[in-house]
Formats: C-alpha cells, sequence, structure tokens
C-alpha cells in the first residue's frame, strides 16, 4: 500500500487497524523485501505489517531521510497517516537507529522495539563513505562480502535456491539505481556514522527491547551493541549464529525471536 | 568468528551451497532421496506453504540436495538463485511459460541448439507463443523484430554448433530498449568461460547435461536468475506484478524486489509443470563442478592443438572456431571470451558426403554420440541427427552444411586425438 509518498508491503494481507501494528524498517541499500518471510508471516498470524521502503528507496518517493532524526520522523509521520496509535518498531542496522530515535521521541507510540544487526556508535569507515560515492558497485561488494558469513546458509529468504550473496547483491545495486537524483548509499552511510544520539535516545526508551544480533556479524558485531544493551532498561538479547544480513540468513531464527517477544 | 571474505572461483565451485553436514559430519553433499520433508507442527507446515518460512516441503518444489546445486550455479554464474530442471530443455520451457502465455512473442537466435529451435518453432506456437529467428550477428535484425507483445530475447552465447558468438551487451541493450529481458544459453561455454550476467543477460540457462556434469553420466538443467531485469519497470509481466490467483493472490515483485521471477517460476512451472531435477542427479552435476574450471582448462588446451591440426589439414576446407582469424566471431570472441570459446565446433571435409561417414567410422578415440562436454571426445554429424528436422534453408541459416562434421574435444591426452582424427581423414580420403 502507499501511504503519502511511502510504500509499505503488508505481508499478504490488508491493512487492518483492529490487529496491533508492526512497523519494519530496512537498512542501507535494502527495501522491505529483506522482511519478506518475517513480515508475512507475522501478517498472517494476527499482526497488522507495514514493511516500509524508507523515502527515496525502491518504491516509496520523496527525499531519502539525511539523518537518523529525519528518518524518525517519517515513521511518526506513517504512524500519524495511518491512524495506528502504537506499534512495535523492528529495524536492522541503519533501521536500527531509527527505530531507537523513533521510541525515544515518542514512547507512548511504541510498544515495543526490536534492535536486529545494530551497534553504537555505528561508525561507518572514511575509505567506505568515499567508496558509496567514487566507486558504489565495488563498495556494494565490499559490504555485501563482511554483510554474510557463511557460503552455505540453511534455506534462507527467497527459499531454497537462493543465493544470498547474489541476491543481496542485486537488491543493493537495484535500491542504488532507484533514487536517480541522491545517492541512497552514501546519504544512509553518513546517517549512520553521524548519529550520536543512540546512548540517550535509549535511556528515553520506555517499551521493552529486543537485541536480535549475529555471532559472526563483521558490520555490527555484537560487542558493538553492549553501549545500548547496557542502557536499556528492559532488554532481551537474543545472538544468532549468522553475519550481519540476519534476516535472510538466518530467517527463521529471526522469526522465532520475534514471535517469542511480539506479543500480539 | 570472520566470515568467508570474497571467495573465488574455484572455492565457490567446491563450497558454494553447501558445509559439513551438521548432523553425521558428511564432508560430501549427502543426497538426499525423500520424497517429502516432516513438518515440525501444523503452524510449521502451513507457514511452508504459504511462503512465511524457507524449508522443503516436497521434493519436485525444492529438495536439500537440489538446493546445494541450485545455489551453486548461482554463486558461478553470480546470479540471485537458481532453479535445477530435469533437462536443459525443461530450464528453457521453465523460462518461457513463466514469463509468458499464448499471444505472446519471441525474438531468437537462427543459431540454437536443434531442440531449442524445436520447442520455439513448433511445438511454443501451438500453445499461441511465436518466434521470430533473427541471425546472431544480425543487429538491426534484432531490433527490427521486436513486436509490441514480444516478451523475450533468447540466445546461446555461441551458437551451436557455428559457433557464432552473441554480443550479449549489444543484444541485451536492445531487449532491455524494448522492456524485455535477454535469456542466455550458456551451456557451451559454462560460467568459466563467460559470465553472461556481468555482460548484460538476465536469465541464464544450462543443460548441465554437458560441461556442469562433464561426464555424459546424467541428463539436467539448471536455470539461472541474475536479479536484475525490473519487471515492474518494464510493465510487460503481469504475471509478476499482479496478483496470482493461482499461489495466495501473491504479486511477486512486491514479495521480492528482485526475486519475483524465480518466485513464480519455483511456485507456478515446478509446482505445474513438474519438471524437476532428482536429488541422484544434482549429486552427479555437483561432483562434476567442483573440477569445472580443471576440466573447461584442459578441454580449451586440447581444442586449441585440434583446431591447428585441423585448420593446416589439406582434407578439411573449413574449421569454424573463433580461435581463427578467419571466423566471422574471431574478434567478439576475443573480447567477450578471453579464456576460449569451447570446445564443440564444427568443420567441414573436403569433399561428398560419403567420405564423411567414412571419417566418422574410422574415429577410434572421439565416439560417435549425441552429446557434447563430456570428458571424453566425441563427434557427430549434425545434419543427419542433432538437427535432422530442420529444412535445408534453416540449416544453411544456423551455418551446417550437408558435411559439416561436429566435435566435443574432450580431456584425452592431445596427441592421440590427433592421431585418431589423421588417420580417420586418411580413411576419409581413400573413400574418395
Amino acid at each position: 500500500m502507499k501511504i503519502g509518498d511511502i510504500y509499505a508491503y503488508t505481508g499478504g494481507k490488508d491493512f487492518d487497524l483492529a490487529k496491533p501494528t508492526v512497523v519494519f524498517i530496512h537498512g542501507v541499500l535494502n527495501d522491505h523485501s529483506v522482511w519478506i518471510l518475517q513480515s508475512r508471516y507475522l501478517a498472517h498470524h494476527g499482526w497488522n505489517v507495514l514493511a516500509i521502503d524508507l523515502p527515496g528507496h525502491c518504491k516509496s518517493g520523496g527525499k531519502p531521510p539525511a539523518s537518523v532524526q529525519e528518518a524518525s520522523e517519517a515513521i511518526i509521520a506513517l504512524l500519524d497517516a495511518t491512524g495506528v496509535q502504537q506499534a512495535a518498531l523492528v529495524g536492522h542496522s541503519f533501521g536500527s537507529l531509527i527505530a531507537l530515535e523513533t521510541a525515544a521521541r515518542a514512547p507512548d507510540r511504541v510498544s515495543q522495539l526490536v534492535l536486529v544487526g545494530t551497534a553504537f556508535p555505528m561508525h561507518v569507515s572514511p575509505a567506505l563513505l568515499e567508496s558509496s560515492v567514487s566507486a558504489p558497485m565495488k563498495a556494494i561488494d565490499m559490504v555485501n562480502t563482511f554483510s554474510h558469513s557463511t557460503l552455505a546458509p540453511p534455506p534462507s529468504a527467497l527459499g531454497p535456491g537462493t543465493w544470498l550473496y547474489g541476491g543481496s547483491r542485486a537488491l543493493m545495486r537495484r535500491v542504488l539505481a532507484s533514487n536517480t537524483q541522491d545517492n541512497v548509499f552514501f546519504t544512509g552511510f553518513k546517517a549512520c556514522d553521524s548519529y550520536e544520539g543512540g546512548e540517550a535516545a535509549m535511556e528515553k526508551v520506555q517499551c521493552p527491547t529486543l537485541f536480535v544480533l549475529g555471532s559472526q556479524d563483521q558490520m555490527t558485531p555484537p560487542k558493538a551493541a553492549q553501549s545500548l544493551v547496557s542502557k536499556a532498561k528492559n532488554a532481551k538479547v537474543v545472538k544468532l549464529p549468522a553475519g550481519h544480513s540476519l534476516m535472510t540468513e538466518a530467517p527463521d531464527g529471526v522469526l522465532q525471536a520475534l514471535k517469542g517477544f511480539l506479543k500480539a | 568468528m570472520p566470515g568467508y571474505s570474497d571467495p573465488g572461483f574455484d572455492t565457490l565451485a567446491l563450497h558454494a551451497g553447501a558445509a559439513p553436514d551438521p548432523t553425521t559430519g558428511a564432508r560430501a553433499v549427502p543426497i538426499h532421496l525423500s520424497t517429502s520433508f516432516v513438518f515440525e507442527s501444523s503452524d510449521q507446515a502451513a507457514a511452508l506453504f504459504n511462503l512465511e518460512r524457507a524449508g522443503h516441503v516436497y521434493s519436485r518444489i525444492s529438495n536439500p540436495t537440489t538446493a546445494v546445486l541450485e545455489q551453486r550455479i548461482s554463486a558461478l554464474e553470480g546470479g540471485i538463485g537458481a532453479i535445477a530442471t530435469a533437462s536443459g530443455q525443461a530450464a528453457l520451457h521453465l523460462a518461457v511459460s513463466t514469463l509468458m502465455g499464448a499471444g505472446s512473442h519471441i525474438v531468437a537466435s537462427t543459431a540454437l541448439y536443434g531442440g531449442s529451435q524445436n520447442l520455439l518453432h513448433y511445438t511454443m506456437r501451438r500453445f499461441g507463443i511465436e518466434t521470430t529467428f533473427v541471425k546472431p550477428g544480425d543487429i538491426d535484425g534484432w531490433k527490427a523484430a521486436v513486436r509490441p507483445n514480444t516478451k523475450l530475447f533468447f540466445g546461446e552465447t555461441v551458437g551451436n554448433p557455428g559457433l557464432d558468438v552473441l554480443d550479449i551487451p549489444t543484444v541485451s541493450q536492445i531487449a532491455h530498449e524494448a522492456g524485455v529481458p535477454l535469456l542466455v544459453d550458456s551451456t557451451l561455454t559454462s560460467p568459466w568461460l563467460i559470465k553472461p550476467f556481468d555482460h548484460g543477460a538476465d536469465l541464464v540457462y544450462h543443460s548441465a547435461t554437458k560441461f556442469l556434469s562433464g561426464h555424459g553420466t546424467v541428463i539436467g538443467g539448471v536455470l539461472v536468475d541474475g536479479g536484475s531485469f525490473d519487471w515492474e519497470r518494464s510493465g510487460k509481466f503481469t504475471e509478476l506484478t499482479q496478483a496470482y490467483e493461482g499461489f495466495h493472490n501473491m504479486v511477486f515483485s512486491e514479495e521480492s524486489t528482485v526475486g519475483a521471477f524465480l518466485l513464480r517460476a519455483r511456485r507456478e512451472g515446478l509446482r505445474d509443470f513438474g519438471a524437476c531435477l532428482s536429488p541422484h542427479s544434482a549429486w552427479l552435476i555437483l561432483q562434476g563442478m567442483e573440477t569445472l574450471s580443471l576440466r573447461m582448462e584442459r578441454h580449451m588446451a586440447n581444442t586449441a592443438k585440434v583446431v591447428e591440426f585441423l585448420a593446416s589439414h589439406p582434407l578439411v576446407s573449413r574449421v569454424g572456431h573463433p580461435l581463427l582469424e578467419s571466423h566471422p566471431s574471431h574478434a567478439l570472441a576475443q573480447k567477450l571470451l578471453p579464456r576460449g570459446a569451447g570446445s564443440v565446433f564444427s568443420f567441414d571435409i573436403a569433399g561428398h558426403r560419403a567420405q564423411g561417414k567414412a571419417f566418422i567410422e574410422a574415429l577410434k578415440v572421439f565416439s560417435h554420440l549425441a552429446n557434447v562436454g563430456d570428458a571424453k571426445s566425441l563427434v557427430i554429424h549434425p545434419a543427419s541427427t542433432t538437427h535432422y528436422r530442420m529444412s535445408d534453408e534453416a540449416l544453411a541459416q544456423a551455418g551446417i552444411g550437408p558435411g559439416t562434421i561436429r566435435l566435443s574435444v574432450g580431456l584425452e591426452d592431445p596427441a592421440d586425438l590427433i592421431d585418431d582424427l589423421k588417420k580417420a581423414l586418411k580413411a576419409a580420403e581413400k573413400a574418395a
């Protein structure tokens, strides 16, 4: 469905305000489709699902958010526009910072917070930032390599026969090409790199928080999430034997963690 | 513990898609000869059927052994995923039937395997799908053949058996301007010689019977999706961009931004047409793929020696391999296929039909049979076998003469191959 400029995948079910809402927020150079299995499952098990494309990404119009704060305003605006009073927020990587900031800014609008593959600070190396502009295809390959931990994942997102490295690379290329005005690769990385409010935001969060971390994550290793874990008031941590792209590399593990945490 | 970093071709050929079996510790890929897989619970069963969770249900749709093959060929081609099929022909049919129905149109190269030509020219026409055939090098012809209902461009990396190299960058550009994908049959080259996705192709398939398995033991195919074609932007593929009543009203392009084709091909094509690959066959193909680069390197080295010998023999009037400057695709092959243009090629004996027959019957190391891409060297007479259904006009368009001999150069000692050819040419000379 389209809400203004924002596209949201509803998991194969109609948008239904009578059900509790969960919003999925993707990371840099991703879109809603990285949540295909988890979002579809929850939509068919009692949840009203909004798996969005961030502004300026793929099916969503508008300018890509230049900061985590700006992105969180877009999430709050989405809740307002859809009439959702309170939602569980699930974010991955850049999306986890957006979810965190949203939960801090509007604590009464967030019922549960799930941070997947998160870290604070989420610094991006100057070389990678520069490459995202000067040699984006090379930078995509670099990010792709560091986002996965195995050449032999179990049946993954899209199902058996899917090659995760190839799927991830194709998606990043497609998302980059989807915006001819702004480099959403650089914009997203810059927003992650410059976000300074993580710990302060975590202290403001009132709702229960689930951390889903990949024990083999090279982009946001579990220890990089500890500053947030230590500030969270009501936190649960689940570690999965996966790399940074947990939703696609360990879709069942992420789903089980979500099922155990989200109470419809 | 860090993960792999940017693995190379040979590492992927051995490891992509498979790790030691977590239950038994088996290092080789286990052969899962099981039709079905037990559900953990009713909830999991429903979720698997509704594409809410990933896993195996029934081996016509997916199988753990077959899935390793699918991941491995995807890794080697640089694709997003693959579907293993009962044969290369089944892979071609799966691609066509996923993308179109009656009233659609294909633009295809004239230089195709005879079976592919049959499927498009005769069989698919019976189901309402028309094909216009264009010489692979006729760039204006590809453009002119496009119709409003065109859904697909199709060609072979190197045309069988003339080895006309398909100008994938140029033809894919024309296809994309027409809003349709380019499907490439890469059977004769394998990903070791060319990765068509790197040059603009959108879908690739192989008869895995040939170089991928490499030992002449198994029939199978693989269809690989590059994930690059934007089905929504094209606007021509409602099969992928609108709700499909036959599968939970799923809109495949919404479910997956880059994998819509694969989703429909598996959820409809394998489910309904059922041309799946046996896990045992998948295992045999995997065994072959482990040594793909080693074999291809030897195939190319032997081919170079055989081509050199034939090109200098007085009884040979033509050798159709792009290694030779006289071949029309020589320059294009240098650009797109720097490691070689394959080991399957044809040549003409300067003589009448009986001399060709005498040549084939005198061969001892080359086996006379209808296959290519075996470890063993093979030979056949296309006009009377693989391409026998084609008219003389169609044969000529495909670059095949009545005296054309097709070789598939194997892995034997090159001196023995040349000695075998030398003796057979002597026999042909005597039959004049």
